[in-house]
């Protein structure tokens, strides 16, 4: 019985289906001319957001209301979070006016964790610093099941920024629970130092790391977390790292292409893949949606039944 | 041990429906403007079947649909259901007449939920509702238009239909709770 959704990692893996099953299902809905379901009248859900983000706020947002909850969005830049308060705090303010669900992302890797601990409502990780962001992975395997039938016995390549990446994390645990393999693909400066404890297969170049894969997966450099001296240039970064249609030769012919966004075009991903039919990067937005209105619901629901 | 009383089988389930496709076709001056929408479950494959049924005797095909309510139920704050189906509707429903199908009815309160399910789908020229089963109890003012079979049963007492499209066999049970312990 899910109760927060904090990390892949510590999520069931039936209850990642149960998710991924929801979404299917709830995806209709998003076709509608009429966009609501009554399901969460008189919930409140809150979005805490410590960091930018336009995709997944607002898709937690517009999940939220075609449930028919009300949501109110705080940015910690226009907060009292630049008053000094604490997070701990702030989200202790919020619980006392009643709101029902705690939707956060924080730089700081367990913030979303400490939080749920110190709140009896459920509390939904967006992305807490480098460690998780379990609602991205969990769009992901909608998207990638929806067009392999299944994740089981599929190769999944993470190529990228690894180290930085909490999208890496999340797909990695959630992918290996539902019996897929996944492979980090990057240079070694931008492997995490743990990397070999990790159950994942480890390549240091590009053409070997996708050879005969059926899911791609570019990460953004994320170069706002980024030391110093990671990386030679952006330009021989791209030139060594970048996909592109020729590097995708050498994958299985009907590979699909993600990217969570924000894209940094002609870096980690050339134009000739962002947008070939081989991209599945907007899909990935729509079923964002979805997996969302499937968290919230699971989460809000009384005493599972049926 | 619990006791299972068979009160329909394979054949009385395809008469009560042959007769429940002629009773939609004879209020409704036939097949034209009609739509099939079995909800989700059992509703579903019965909604088909009605389908055929009326193509075999008018020679027209009625679109159908499935429906899930889910989203609309009243006690999902006490029971959120998990399995929970997608409702496809291959028509636009505005101005058809709607005929909504369910294997049982009871409280009325699914048939309230598919209601304002559909009415979030379009605005249909009218609802009417078929069920194989009635087994009383109503808590809302809620009525079905055609009834394969009534059955009167206490409210302890569970009723199960099998289709043969989900559970290999069709047939209709009234279980009894078990025995004071």
């Amino acid at each position: 019985m899910l109760t927060d959704l904090i990390t892949l990692r510590e999520t069931e893996p039936e209850d990642i289906r149960l998710l991924l099953d929801t979404a299917q299902s709830f995806k209709e809905i998003l076709e509608r001319p009429v966009k609501k379901v009554p399901t969460l009248r008189g919930r409140q859900v809150v979005t805490l957001f410590y960091e930018a983000s336009t995709r997944t706020r607002v898709s937690f947002e517009n999940a939220a209301k075609i449930m028919s909850a009300d949501t109110t969005s705080v940015a910690a830049a226009s907060s009292s979070v630049q008053k000094g308060e604490s997070l701990l705090d702030t989200a202790r303010n919020l619980r006392a006016m009643r709101i029902d669900c705690l939707v956060m992302r924080h730089p700081q890797s367990g913030a979303a964790h400490l939080v749920a601990q110190a709140l009896d409502i459920p509390v939904v990780n967006a992305g807490d610093g480098m460690h998780e962001h379990p609602t991205q992975a969990l769009l992901d395997m909608l998207t990638i099941r929806q067009h392999k039938g299944r994740l089981e016995g599929l190769t999944v390549a993470i190529v990228g920024d690894i180290t930085h990446s909490r999208v890496a994390r999340s797909n990695l645990w959630g992918l290996t629970k539902m019996g897929a393999k996944v492979r980090f693909v990057a240079p070694a400066t931008l492997l995490p130092r743990d990397v070999h404890r990790l159950p994942v297969e480890v390549y240091t170049d590009l053409r070997k790391g996708i050879e005969g894969a059926d899911v791609v997966m570019a990460l953004r450099l994320q170069q706002e977390r980024m030391e110093r001296g990671l990386l030679p240039s952006l330009r021989e970064y791209s030139q060594r790292w970048g996909v592109n249609a020729k590097a995708l030769e050498v994958t299985k012919p009907d590979c699909i292409v993600m990217h969570p966004g924000p894209m940094n075009r002609g870096v980690e991903i050339a134009d000739d893949v962002a947008d070939s039919g081989r991209s599945v990067i907007l899909e990935q937005v729509t079923n964002g949606v979805a997996i969302r209105m499937a968290v919230l619901y699971h989460l809000l629901g009384g005493e599972a039944s049926a | 041990m619990p006791t299972e009383v068979k009160v329909m089988d394979a054949h009385e389930m395809r008469r009560a429906l042959t007769r429940i496709a002629h009773e939609i076709l004879e209020r409704n001056k036939g097949a034209e403007n009609l739509v099939l929408v079995g909800i989700l479950r059992r509703g579903a494959p019965l909604a088909h079947r009605l389908s055929r049924l009326i193509e075999q005797i008018e020679g027209t095909a009625v679109p159908v649909g499935e429906l899930d309510i889910t989203l609309y139920r009243d006690d999902y704050r006490t029971h959120a259901v998990s399995d929970i189906g997608a409702t496809h509707i291959p028509v636009d429903i505005t101005d058809k007449k709607v005929v909504l199908v369910d294997e049982v009815i009871y409280t009325g309160r699914t048939v309230r939920a598919a209601i304002t399910a559909l009415m979030d789908l379009g605005r249909p020229a009218c609802v009417q509702l078929a069920v194989l089963i009635d087994r009383g109890h109503r808590e809302l003012p809620i009525r079905p238009d055609y009834v394969g079979k009534n059955l009167p049963t206490a409210r302890q007492e569970f009723v199960e239909v099998r289709l043969e499209e989900l559970h290999g066999e069709d047939s209709v049970c009234i279980r009894k709770p078990d025995e004071e312990r």
